[in-house]
């Protein structure tokens, strides 16, 4: 009965909890230019598509499919499906199970997405600065969305572009 | 008691959700098509297509939205916020005239379109300010 009771709320909230934009979805927060330079390298180059293609090599080597590429824009899409089980909650939910609370959902895998986009830039447009920008949906046991947020940790973005620097010396040398 | 429950659940149900019908779902029938221009649309005193298009893809990715597609020809980009929410955005620009760039966007919250004005000024607001930069770096 108290299931039902807790559904009965839930549902409330679901449905009247009036779901409006949060007042910062569409300002620029405090550490979004923090952000930017940390998803951001510059390459000095005019061939923004040949930067472009090492990405676009790259994010195969990191096992993404490409969903959507534009090259006039500098636009290039792709995603994953992984598994998102992580050992904590798995043992959490074993022991909850254990003390008779019944099967706890645990996560189950997630999506990832990577986004580049790259931009001819300075004073004669001799650079190319190339931006990466991560996120995930993670389902549970349920199917239920668990997370669903941006990947802000800087060692992802500094991995990514020192395997992109390899990329491009690769690629320059036709590997 | 039980079953009670299971009554009160399902007729709120009904009660919350059954007032919209498809058809004023697919069509967003309710909202005035010429409020909703006027708040989703600003004009920019400029003609380079691509380069402002480029200035809303930064925008966007500065204010944490991740792309979903762009195409140069048509001139539109939709991208993807994240963050315990999902805010999906569509941008387009066409030109106005000889000396000017329309830029609309529109939005959806979840599952629900966002027609305040305040979110989209931001989103304008925002984008003005890279628009300046931009235009500061090519001098």
């Amino acid at each position: 009965m108290k299931k039902v009771l807790a559904l009965f709320l839930v549902s409330i909230f679901l449905v009247t909890g009036c779901q409006t934009i949060p007042k910062d979805a569409l300002t620029l927060s405090p550490e979004s230019l923090a952000e930017r330079q940390m998803q951001t390298r510059k390459y000095e180059t005019k061939d923004e598509a040949k930067i472009l293609a090492a990405c676009a090599g790259l994010l195969q080597d990191m096992g993404f499919n490409i969903d959507e590429s534009e090259t006039k824009m500098g636009l290039i899409t792709s995603s994953k499906m992984r598994s998102a089980e992580n050992a904590g909650q798995i043992a959490g939910a074993i022991l909850i199970a254990l003390l008779g609370g019944g099967a706890t959902p645990v996560d189950k895998e997630q999506k990832m997405r990577a986004c580049v986009v790259t931009r001819p830039t300075g004073e004669q447009e001799s650079y190319v600065a190339v931006r990466v920008t991560f996120q995930r949906i993670v389902w549970n046991t349920q199917g239920h969305v668990t997370k669903s947020e941006s990947i802000i940790d800087p060692s992802v973005y500094q991995e990514f572009f020192d395997k992109l620097s390899k990329a491009i010396f690769l690629e320059g040398q036709e590997i | 008691m039980k079953r009670k429950f299971s009554l009160i659940l399902i007729v709120s149900v009904f009660f919350f959700t059954g007032c919209a019908t498809t058809q004023q779902r697919l069509l967003d029938s309710e909202s005035s098509q010429v409020q909703l221009r006027s708040i989703q649309t600003r004009a920019f005193d400029t003609t380079d297509k691509e380069k402002t298009l480029r200035t809303v893809m930064s925008t966007l990715q500065d204010l944490g939205f991740v792309l979903d597609k762009a195409d140069a020809t048509l001139g539109t980009v939709s991208a993807t916020k994240l963050k315990g929410y999902a805010l999906r955005m569509t941008v387009t620009v066409r030109p106005r005239g000889e000396t000017q760039l329309l830029v609309r966007a529109n939005a959806q919250y979840n599952v629900r379109p966002v027609t305040d004005p305040e979110p989209y000024q931001q989103f304008f607001t925002s984008l003005e300010k890279a628009m300046f930069l931009t235009a500061h770096q090519a001098d």
